[in-house]
This record gives C-alpha cells, structure tokens and sequence, in this order.
C-alpha cells in the first residue's frame, strides 16, 4: 500500500519535472563562482536586451557548486575562479560531462586592511606569514601593536582555494601550509568588505571589484627585491601585481547553440567592455 | 457504504501516521550509508577528537572536535540566557499578567517566532557584532557570544509557550489550596507551581535547546566560523551546522570531504535525538 503510494507520487514528480524541463529551452542556467556573479549578472542583463526572447538565469553558491551542478546536469555553463579540479574531471567524465575551458576575463586579488591601519604595503612572503598565523600582531609588519584579525572566504570559495595555492603555498603544489585556525570564514567577498570596513585589525582578501573607499587595499610585491604594487587594472595586465588569476566559464564540451552564442558574446568587444565596467580586467584588448 | 468510507479514512489516515516514520527511517538510513563511509579510510576516534578542520586540503584533516564544542559553546551560551528570561516570562503570562498584557504578550512572542533566522543573523551581524566587539575591547565581534545572544532570541518562543502549557495545567486546587493555606502568590508560584509544572518545565527547556543547536543560518553569518577550540565565549566559533550549510556546495559527491559532511550530520542528528528524547522523557513523567 504505501509502495504504491510512493511509486505515483515519484511518477507524477518526474512528469512534471520533463514538463519543465522542455518548456525552457530558449533559456540558460549559469551557476558558479561568487566573483563571478556581477560579472555574470551584468552579461546576461545585456545579452537579454539584445535578445529579448531568451532568458539567462545566474546564480552564485562558489565555483565548487557551479562545478558540482555542472556535473549533475542542473546548469549549462559553470562559472569559476579556479581550474577545474582532476578530481572533477574525473567525476564528470563518468557522468558523461567533458568540461570545457573558456578563459573569459583576469581578476587581481586585492588584499585588505582599514583605512585607519597605517600598514600599506606588504611582500607576499609577510602576506603568507599573516594569513597562516605566523605573524599575529600588526608591530611585526610595521603597524600597531595590535593582534591580526585575519578573514578568508569559506572552502567552498574559488577565492579562498586561489589564495592558498598562491600566497600561502606560493604555487608550490607539494607545501602543506593552511589558513591559520583563528582565521574567520565569511561567507561572501561582502561581509568580508563590512567586517574590514568596521575593523581596524583585520585583513581580507576579494576580487578587486569590491574595492571600495571604506577598504584600505595592500601594496603588494613578489619579494623583498621587487617593487611594491597596487592592486589597479594596468598592474594585472602587464603582469606587474603578483595576485591575479584567470576567471573561466566551463561548459559540457565545446559550446553549441544558444550557449555559444553567449561565450561569443561574453568575448566579443561588447562583453569585454563589460568586464571592464565590473572592476575586471577584460582579456581582449 | 459507510464502513467502507469509514475504512479508507482510517488506512489514509494511518499513512500519514507512519509516514513521518517512514521518512525519518530513510533519512537516518541515508545519512548512516554515506557517513559511515567515511570511516573507511579515516579512523572515528580521529574524526571526533581530531582538533584540525581542513577538508579540501591533499590529504584532508577532518578533525571535528572544535566544531562539536563550537556547538555546544553557542548552545550552552543561548541556554543560560534564554532558560531564566524565557521561564520568568512563561510565569508573568501565565500567573501575574492581566488578561489584556497577557494577550498582547503572547502575540509578541508568536511574532519572534515568525521572525526567519536569517533576518535575525542580519540583524545581529549589524548591530550585535560591533556592540559586542565594542563592549569587551575584542578584536573581533564575531564570536560565540553573539551568536548566543541571537540563538536565545530563537529558543525563548518555544520555551515561553510550552512553559507557559505547563503552568496552565496545573490543576487550580493546587493554587487555590496554596494560597487558602495562606501563601502570599510569590510563596505559592515558587512553592507549589513551579514545581508541580517542573516536568512539563523542562521539556520546553529541552526543546528550546533543541531548537538552537540545530540552527543554521544566523551561527554562520555571526559566529565567526573560525574552526578553533574555543577557550572562552569571546571567541569565533565554527558550529556543525555551519560547517554543513557552508561546505556542502564545494564537496565533490562522493569524496572524503562529502562523507564527511555527512559523518557531522550523524553527529548532529545524536545531538539532537538525544535532547528531543530526554524532552519526551519529562513530558512523560508529566502525564503519569
């Protein structure tokens, strides 16, 4: 009695989800990173104006979920901020999916602090000693003597994973180092903004495009020898800011109809133009 | 005709009854089947003592023990704020208000039932945050207090209004008796109706607890989520719930990391059975 009950409610579940399903097919799914989501946002709203008949939804969550729905089938292109991972591939190639790589746009890191902190600049080495809690008080790097209040994104951030592998690990693949235990993880590049905004010991990481004058950015440079940069679009492109990274779209093998459609839009012109205006750096010049 | 109505009612009727059976099996299953896969490659004594939370580093350290007592910190916290509050509220409504103050007050605590976690960690993250921070010179204000401070606000429905049953259904002899005997309504409250609702006391205690350490939202957006063992209540706090809510998006199903996240599942689920059954206990007690 109560299987059979089961077996039409999963039934009638399943018929109005292929009823959906096929109701949408001028519409795209794009799922992924939190950097990404104005970016993507911005895309779309433009893209819709030029296409008025098709309909682009995006939604962030952090580039690990855009993978992981890429993978189960729940959106069409995946946005991150990190390479896809050999263990993804690995799952999505026996779900049938081949993620496709699509560079779309640069990110610079920007680092940090309160206006009121009178530290500016910092070498990535000093950034790395922060960040695992080798250096806890501000008086070593030049600053008050106060305790460091140190802010990473959530695990399931592309920023947070960039950040290790390339500040605290400095791109070594075989180094164990982690964020220090006391570290806070926020959920978004915004709370992160709030806390540095009302906190005169802490220091964060975001995407350059959440820079704003409530936030002190870090002059960084690669070492002792080299010169202090900020972290400003000119800087990410001619390389100089030792932070950036690429942000990519992953599709389900190499884009077709309506999704390549809008890659070639995101790459045309128009779209990098866009990137710019979203505190990008657009990789089309 | 009749009886045959009469009988579908009652099997539709018994469906629903074991179908909340039905589904708490299955779910308790499933989470079993996926976190106990875990222990297949991690030792559980490790897994539970273990003081080192990196999940989604090469080889992952997956030592949940800062995250229980994260919780349990938090909750102990919301207990001992919201227990007196919430009990002195339940016997203001239930044995001082006067009719109309006691109507007014009950709609109010029905309205901070209805108000959504995630407002209050809002809320709390604008305003609570920086007073704590400025309150007791930390460097931070995202700490357990906080979010203790925000979970009693959580508990304090549950336990006015089941409290306050409780006192109602105390038989009026009790107080009639106390109080022809010559207790003033201070002795007779303290004396005779505290007591006698003890039981029915502490199952809303229980369930207010309850409510708080299964709370997701408003803890991570205001406990800091530093996976530390803590050493005081001002300190950042990363809770179970938390550590589920924020890392199911990157675990990569069927990885450690997922079976993992489904292991602290198991944890909280004991967590909360065990709260939910000594509720129940005492309000059994009540009714023999």
């Amino acid at each position: 009695m109560l299987k059979k009950v089961f077996l039409i409610l999963t039934i009638l579940l399943m018929c109005f989800n292929s009823a959906f399903a096929t109701a949408q097919k001028n519409s795209l799914q794009i799922k992924g990173s939190d950097t990404m989501v104005n970016l993507g946002q911005a895309w779309a709203e433009k893209y819709m104006e030029n296409n008025p008949t098709e309909f682009i939804a995006v939604t962030g969550g952090g580039s690990g979920t855009g993978f992981s729905s890429l993978i189960s089938g729940t959106c069409d292109i995946a946005m991150s901020s990190r390479n896809i991972k050999d263990k993804e591939i690995a799952l999505a190639k026996g779900k049938g999916i081949n993620p496709f790589e699509i560079k779309v746009a640069l990110d610079g890191l920007a680092v940090v602090v309160n206006p009121k902190n009178p530290v500016s600049k910092l070498t990535v080495d000093q950034l790395a000693q922060i960040f695992t809690g080798k250096i806890n008080n501000w008086k070593e790097v030049g600053g008050l003597d106060a305790k460091i209040v140190i802010l990473s994104r959530e695990v399931n951030s592309g920023t947070h994973v960039y950040f290790k592998e390339h500040v605290l690990r400095k791109g070594d693949p075989n180094s164990q180092e982690e964020f220090a235990p006391s570290a806070l993880l926020l959920s978004s590049s915004q709370a992160i903004a709030d806390e540095v905004a009302n906190n005169p010991v802490a220091i964060g990481y975001y995407g350059m495009g959440y820079i704003s004058p409530k936030q002190k950015p870090i002059s960084v440079a690669k070492d002792e020898n080299t010169e202090y940069e900020a972290s400003t679009i000119e800087n990410v492109v001619n390389g100089k800011y030792p932070i950036s990274r690429p942000l990519l779209l992953y599709t389900n093998g190499q884009p077709q109809g309506l999704i390549k459609k809008f890659v070639d839009f995101c790459l045309s012109p128009e779209g990098q133009d866009i990137v710019l205006k979203t505190d990008f750096v657009p990789i089309n010049k | 005709m009749r009886k045959i109505k009469e009988f579908i009612i009652e099997k539709l009727i018994l469906i629903c009854g074991l179908a909340s059976i039905f589904f708490v099996i299955l779910i308790f299953l499933f989470l079993l089947k996926e976190g106990l896969a875990l222990f297949k490659t991690i030792n559980p004594a490790k897994f539970l003592f273990g003081k080192n939370w990196y999940p989604i580093s090469e080889p992952g350290q997956f030592g949940i023990l800062p995250l229980i007592l994260g919780s349990l910190l938090v909750t102990f916290g919301a207990a001992i704020i919201s227990i007196p509050i919430g009990v002195g509220c339940a016997v203001y409504i239930a044995e001082v208000a006067p009719l109309k103050v006691k109507e007014i007050l009950k709609v109010g605590i029905e309205l901070l039932a209805a108000i959504p976690s995630v407002v209050l960690g809002f809320i709390g993250m604008v305003t609570l945050v920086p007073w704590v921070k400025n309150i007791f010179h930390l460097p931070t204000g995202l700490t357990a207090l906080s979010g203790s401070i925000m979970l009693a606000f959580m508990a304090m429905p549950t336990i006015v209004s089941i409290a306050e049953d409780a006192l109602y259904s105390v038989p009026k002899t009790y107080k009639e008796g106390a109080l022809a005997l010559g207790a003033t309504h201070w002795q007779t409250i303290y004396r005779v109706m505290l007591p006698a609702a003890s039981s029915g006391i502490l199952a809303a205690v229980m369930l207010g607890i309850g409510r708080v350490i299964g709370e997701t939202m408003a803890v991570m957006m205001i406990t800091g989520n530093a996976a530390l063992i803590p050493h005081s209540i001002l300190q950042p706090v990363r809770t179970l719930t938390a550590t589920i809510a924020a890392e199911m998006g990157e675990a990569v199903v069927g990885s450690e990391h997922y079976f993992a996240l489904f292991a602290v599942g198991i944890v909280l689920f004991v967590l909360s059975f065990m709260i939910n059954v000594t509720a129940d206990l005492f309000l059994h007690k009540d009714k023999r």
